[in-house]
Formats: C-alpha cells, sequence, structure tokens
C-alpha cells in the first residue's frame, strides 16, 4: 500500500472502504455484518487470528478496538479485555501491525475503533498515514464528536480514511444532520443510551435512530450496542444498513478462543438468512 | 475563525488598562486551545440541557437570591479571613492570612459547587443525582446536598480510596447516599469519574451528574468555576477591609484546581497580585509517583476535555500519586491549562513531605488542622513569603493569602500513621491500656445488625 498516492484535494472523490462494504453485503441481498475485538487480546498474534476467522465466517467489516485506560463508553467485557492487553504490553503501534495482517489476508474493511487521547498523542496526521499506509479503512471515534474534529476532517480527506462517528437516542435532529454530514463510510447509530454490553433485547430506539439518520441523508446507517444473537441481527437487519458486534464476541474469545468466534460469526450472519421481523410480525 | 475563548477576551473590556483585556469569567467552552467537548455523543445532548439551564440561572435574580441564601445560612458563608500570626514567622515574616473555606459546612469549599449545581437538578426536573470522590470531601457534600433537597445521590469511589477514607464513606451512607466502591483501574479518582460517567449515560434522563472539580465537558469548568468565585470576591473584600490593600500573593492547592480558581478569579486582574497553583509532586517530580499534571503533563483529552494529562508515550493515562488522597488525579481544569500558558498563574509543586511539614506547623502554630490537600497550599505560601521578603525592607509588607480549602479531621489517620503516633495494629498509640470490658460494645453490636442497606430502605419508606 505503501505506493499509494495520497491526494491533498478533498474534492476528490475518496473511496470508502467501509461504504463498499456495506454496499457488496447490500448486492448479495443481505446486510452488512460488522464485528468488534480489541487489538492484542488475549495477545497480538490470537487477536490477527479471531479477526480473521471473523472475515471468512460472515463478517463484512471488522472493527479493532484500541486499548485504553479510561474507556468511558465500554462495559465490563471490554473493559476486562483491554486492560488484559494493556497489561499485556500492548503499545498503540501495535494495532498497525494487526490491521495490515487483517487486511493482507481478507477482503474486509477493517476501521479501527479508539478514543481520542491516542490518537492525538501520536498526532492526528502521523496516526492516519500510518492507518492508511497499513490499509485501514478509517477510524470509529466513540468520544470525539464533530465539533471537536477539524484536524481529523483534515487528516482523514488527506489520507481517503472514512470518518465513523456516533449518532444516540438522544440527538437532536440538528446534530443527527451535522454528523450525517461529517460522516464517511457509514453512521454508528447508538442503539441504546448505555455502555457497549451484551443485553437480551435490542433497544426499540434504535429503529428511530436509524430512521433519523436516514431522514437526515445517510445512505447508511449500522446499528450497535447490546447486540448479541442471530435474533438481534434479523431483528435489525429489517431496518438498518448494517448490525454491529462487539461485547459477545469478545466474550467468545475469551471464553473459547478463535474456535469459539468462528462459530458465533457464523451464527450471528445467520440471522441474514432468518424471515425479516417485519415478515414475521405481519 | 478566532477560538471563542480568544473573540471573547478581544471583545471584553479591559479592567486594567495596563494588563490588557480581562481575563475573568471566560465562558467557556474552549479556554485557549484547551477546554470543549470531548465526550460521546449520547451525553452531548446532557450537556447541552445543563448549559441553557445554567446560563439562564446564573443571571436569574431568583437563583442567585436562592444560592446567596444557602450560602449563608446553611454553609455558613462568608468564611472568615484569618490573620495567621505565628504561622507567618515561617514565610520569611510575610503576613499570611488563611481564607477558612474549612469553616463551610461538611468541612471544605466542595460545598459551594454542590449546592449550585443540585439546585439547577432541580431545575431540569432530575430526581437523582451521582458524583464521584476520591477524598471523600465532594462526594459527602454531594450527599449533604441531595439530603438537604430531596434528591437520591449515588457516589462513585474508587476502592482504594473508600479503604484510605472509611470515615467518609460511614459520612456519606449515614447522609443517605449510595456509595459504590469502583474496582476498574486505578481504583482512584479517574475511575470513580469513568464509572460516574458510565452510569450518566445510561440515566440521563432522571439523573444529573454533579462533576466535583473545574475539569470535564463544556460547560462544568466554566460553571464549577461559577459557583466557586465566591471563595475570590469574600477574599478580596475581606483583605482590603483588614489592610486597606490588595495582597502581593495569593496561593491556592491544584487538584482538579476547583477551590484554586475559586480564589484566582477575584484577582486574575489585578496585575499586582502574583498567583500560584501548588500541586502535588507526590514523592518528588523526578519519581515518576506524583501528580504534578502542569509541571510535568503534555496536553491531552481526558474526560470530557482538552488540558494538560499525566499520558505515556501512548497517550495512556499515567496513574498518580499523592498522599493526598483529593489532589491524586492525573488531569487538571482547562482553565488553569490556559492560565499556565499565558503565565498569570505559576504552577509549581509541593511533595508530600513538604505538604505534612506545613500540616504540622499550621496545627502547632495556629490551631489549626488543615486538609492534606490544603497543606499543599501552605508549603508552598512558605516559599512565596520567604521568595517575597528577600529583597523586602519590611517583610511585614508582603501579604500573601493562602486557600485553606478544607480541614483535616478526614485526614486525622493518614496524618497519625505518619507521624509515627499508631502502632503496628493502626490503634493510636496509648489508646489501647484499659483492662475495663468495652462499655459501648453492646450498642456496638445491635446497631451493626442494622446494615447499610437496610438503613436506606428505611429513609426510603419514610419519604
Amino acid at each position: 500500500m505503501s505506493e499509494t498516492n495520497f491526494s491533498n484535494d478533498a474534492s476528490e472523490a475518496i473511496v470508502s472502504k467501509s461504504a463498499a462494504a456495506v454496499e457488496r453485503a447490500r448486492k448479495a441481498g443481505r446486510k452488512a455484518l460488522i464485528a468488534y475485538l480489541p487489538a492484542s487480546f488475549p495477545d497480538k498474534q490470537t487477536s490477527i487470528d479471531a479477526a480473521i476467522a471473523l472475515a471468512r465466517n460472515g463478517a463484512d467489516i471488522i472493527e479493532i478496538g484500541i486499548p485504553y485506560s479510561d474507556p468511558v463508553m465500554d462495559g465490563s467485557v471490554i473493559q476486562a479485555a483491554t486492560t488484559q492487553a494493556l497489561e499485556n504490553g500492548f503499545h498503540v503501534a501495535d494495532v498497525f501491525d494487526v490491521v495490515a495482517a487483517i487486511t493482507a489476508e481478507t477482503d474486509a474493511a477493517v476501521l479501527v475503533m479508539t478514543y481520542w487521547n491516542p490518537v492525538m498523542r501520536m498526532g492526528v496526521d502521523e496516526f492516519s498515514r500510518r492507518l492508511a499506509e497499513a490499509g485501514g479503512a478509517g477510524l470509529i471515534t466513540p468520544d470525539l464528536v464533530p465539533d471537536e474534529a477539524a484536524e481529523w476532517m483534515s487528516a482523514s480527506d488527506k489520507y481517503g480514511l472514512d470518518r465513523v462517528f456516533l449518532v444516540a437516542p438522544s440527538s437532536t435532529p440538528e446534530r443527527v444532520a451535522m454528523t450525517v454530514k461529517a460522516t464517511r463510510g457509514f453512521v454508528y447509530a447508538v442503539s441504546i443510551m448505555g455502555v457497549t454490553g451484551a443485553r437480551t433485547e435490542v433497544s426499540s430506539a434504535a429503529e428511530a435512530v436509524v430512521a433519523a439518520a436516514h431522514a437526515a441523508g445517510a445512505e447508511r446507517a449500522c446499528v450497535g450496542l447490546g447486540v448479541s444473537k442471530a435474533s438481534h441481527v434479523r431483528e435489525i437487519a429489517a431496518y438498518a444498513d448494517g448490525v454491529i458486534v462487539g461485547t459477545a464476541l469478545v466474550a467468545a474469545l475469551r471464553d473459547g478462543g478463535v474456535p469459539a468466534v468462528a462459530a458465533l460469526a457464523k451464527e450471528l450472519s445467520t440471522g441474514f438468512d432468518l424471515p425479516t421481523a417485519e415478515t414475521v410480525s405481519a | 475563525m478566532v477560538d471563542p475563548a480568544t473573540a471573547f477576551l478581544q471583545g471584553s473590556t479591559p479592567a486594567d488598562a495596563s494588563q490588557g483585556p480581562s481575563l475573568r469569567h471566560a465562558p467557556g467552552p474552549y479556554f485557549g486551545s484547551y477546554g470543549g467537548r470531548w465526550m460521546p455523543e449520547s451525553l452531548i445532548a446532557a450537556l447541552d440541557e445543563i448549559e441553557e439551564t445554567f446560563e439562564k440561572a446564573k443571571v436569574d435574580p431568583e437563583f442567585l437570591a436562592e444560592i446567596a441564601d444557602l450560602n449563608k445560612n446553611y454553609s455558613g458563608r462568608p468564611s472568615l479571613l484569618t490573620e495567621a500570626k505565628r504561622f507567618s514567622a515561617h514565610a520569611g515574616g510575610a503576613r499570611v492570612f488563611l481564607k477558612r473555606e474549612d469553616l463551610n459546612h461538611t468541612g471544605s469549599h466542595k460545598i459551594n459547587n454542590v449546592l449550585g449545581q443540585a439546585l439547577l437538578a432541580k431545575r431540569m426536573g432530575k430526581t437523582r443525582i451521582i458524583a464521584e470522590t476520591g477524598a471523600g470531601q465532594h462526594g459527602v457534600a454531594s450527599a449533604t446536598a441531595a439530603a438537604l433537597l430531596g434528591l437520591e445521590c449515588v457516589v462513585y469511589m474508587g476502592a482504594e480510596d473508600c479503604r484510605r477514607q472509611a470515615l467518609n464513606v460511614a459520612r456519606m451512607q449515614l447522609l443517605g447516599a449510595t456509595v459504590v466502591p469502583v474496582t476498574n483501574g486505578s481504583q482512584t479518582l479517574k475511575d470513580a469519574i469513568n464509572d460516574a460517567l458510565r452510569d450518566w449515560v445510561a440515566n440521563v434522563e432522571n439523573t444529573h451528574y454533579v462533576l466535583g472539580t473545574v475539569s470535564g465537558a463544556h460547560p462544568f469548568p466554566a460553571m464549577v468555576r461559577f459557583f466557586h468565585e465566591v471563595i475570590g470576591e469574600e477574599a478580596r473584600g475581606q483583605i482590603i477591609d483588614q489592610i486597606g490593600r490588595l495582597p502581593d500573593a495569593v496561593c491556592a492547592c491544584i487538584g482538579g484546581g476547583s477551590n484554586a480558581i475559586g480564589l484566582f478569579h477575584g484577582f486574575l486582574d489585578d496585575a499586582a497580585v502574583k498567583i500560584y497553583g501548588f500541586e502535588a509532586a507526590g514523592d518528588g517530580v523526578d519519581t515518576g509517583r506524583h501528580a504534578a499534571t502542569i509541571t510535568l503533563g503534555r496536553p491531552g483529552v481526558l474526560h470530557g476535555a482538552r488540558s494538560y494529562l499525566m499520558q505515556d508515550e501512548d497517550g495512556q493515562t499515567i496513574e498518580s500519586h499523592s498522599i493526598s488522597a483529593g489532589l491524586d488525579y492525573p488531569g487538571v481544569g482547562p482553565e488553569h491549562a490556559y492560565l499556565a500558558d499565558l503565565g498569570r498563574v505559576s504552577y509549581e509543586a509541593i511533595t508530600d513531605v513538604e505538604a505534612m511539614d506545613a500540616f504540622k506547623l499550621l496545627c502547632r502554630t495556629e490551631g489549626i488542622i488543615p486538609a492534606i490537600e490544603s497543606s499543599h497550599a501552605l508549603a508552598g505560601a512558605l516559599k512565596v513569603g520567604q521568595r517575597l521578603t528577600a529583597d523586602a525592607v519590611n517583610p511585614e509588607d508582603v501579604v500573601v493569602i493562602v486557600n485553606l480549602s478544607g480541614r483535616g479531621d478526614k485526614d486525622v489517620q493518614t496524618a497519625a500513621d505518619w507521624f509515627g503516633l499508631l502502632d503496628e495494629d493502626g490503634n493510636v498509640k496509648g489508646t489501647m491500656l484499659s483492662t475495663r470490658s468495652a462499655k459501648g460494645a453492646a450498642h456496638g453490636a445491635g446497631a451493626a445488625t442494622a446494615d447499610t442497606m437496610d438503613m436506606n430502605a428505611e429513609d426510603a419508606s419514610n419519604e
């Protein structure tokens, strides 16, 4: 990838890797499955193997989380995993190795999910350049809203990276519109007011968040937080463009290693084959 | 386009032509390049609601009268300005005055902010407040305000801090609050804030997060400062009353920096007044075990604001260390970062040893047991006094105000341990000599059967 000629002109069309992945799923008659795992949990190589297993078992987009000391949007399962990765000596630069290893082996788009301070510390431009060189698609930024993202907006344009911002049930129509406009790739629709973690039910608020994003012009809105089962995938696929699963996969990796991750990804993707919720309830 | 803080500064009327634009009442969200809102989208609506409610309240005579009444008739304001005559002898002979926030109800400046925010919570129709606490002072103040105003209160406190400040845990429970020990991360203040934020994002509909210092996302830094400005306003008036002029220097300790910004605000535009903030140097700034954020940190984002931050080369927050739980925080309020860059305030670091020496000195010379946090300001004031009197013909012409932000009752255990007053079992030496059976034990055992859960349940049923 190093010979890629990055354009400094933001007006030139940037091909969004994550948007392309969502569209490929759509053409195949389903929705995108987006799967999260933290880098270097339980160790660097296993995290790479697990991510490759995800891609080979139905995941269209892989999200690699950067372990961080103060993950305020994460529940206990992901906190425990990322704390372990940090204790095992994870360094931020390791994430580029993880991304490069996954993109070398699979066709999945690979996004990095990160709290903002590690990016700021490395330098937004430097981080973006290295992510692009590793073949990464872009960033999901849980604690960076577009209001504070001036530096990231220009770096992501410079290096052709996706900017996945979040919209929440509490977002006003004005903020949804502003966020949709700032986004490239897909809008991350937060299903519930809360932190990451598997839940028995997916909040009904999710559908309204997706509708608001679509109404504001988002071509792609994907739902995350609390999604853990094939039935959730089916339910969300009825109205969203993609389904994001995190905690359930981290727990599977913790308890059953790479084979358990592969099995869960496979099972989750069967959700797209099940009759949609609309058909069932109609 | 200039940033809002700069625009504000350019547009404001200079209070002192020799000094340039006023630094007072900076509204946020930005203080130079610091501050802002580095927060999850889920919480932005809540921050907007707080900002809107606060902006209306701070110009609403009814709200201001309510605050003034509580300050006077509940907290006991104005707090005294006491000249520390015997202590002064150790400050090069400079006259040292203590702003007595230790005399406020609940024992520290924290009550100023908490009463203001609890009133705002009621204005927003919230029925529940949550708070983080390090030493327990802000938690106790929050539990107090919640009891006073009929709000539910949950306090997040690092498990390590619960151990260090067990008495304050009991105080909060006695006041009807639920204390949640936080076992994530370093189990101290920053992790308590993380868990409070997680609670807030899930319960924001009925819950207000009473952040205890001038850090966090806008509007917290400007709002918390507003409620503490009374410290500096009073001190300025009191020193003029007592000596007929302004002081030469004002000093305060800095954790997040709320007591300091409250005092400093009264003097920011008085160019002749030197301003000093004292951070915790723990074992020493060269040992890696300290909390000297401005002295050694680098700009970064934590808990919603861009400011100086103790972080490693990867941007991971570094654990701070200080004998004072209230200063044991790896961040600092963004307005302090700005004032440091401007050079208007000098920030220096005080070690545990220096702070504890000043603690003992105030006890012995003035009959006042200070909080260990405030002891950092006292130690700094000794240095400042010695420095400023070095060239003075009459040392007593040099006047220094120190914010005595809290009293030391909560620190008696720590101080007793530090000064060797405890035996190997942790009992105060010489207090276990009685050969009689413990007289109060029967009562104690009976009370112990009613655990805190029951106590809370009874409180709830009474309401």
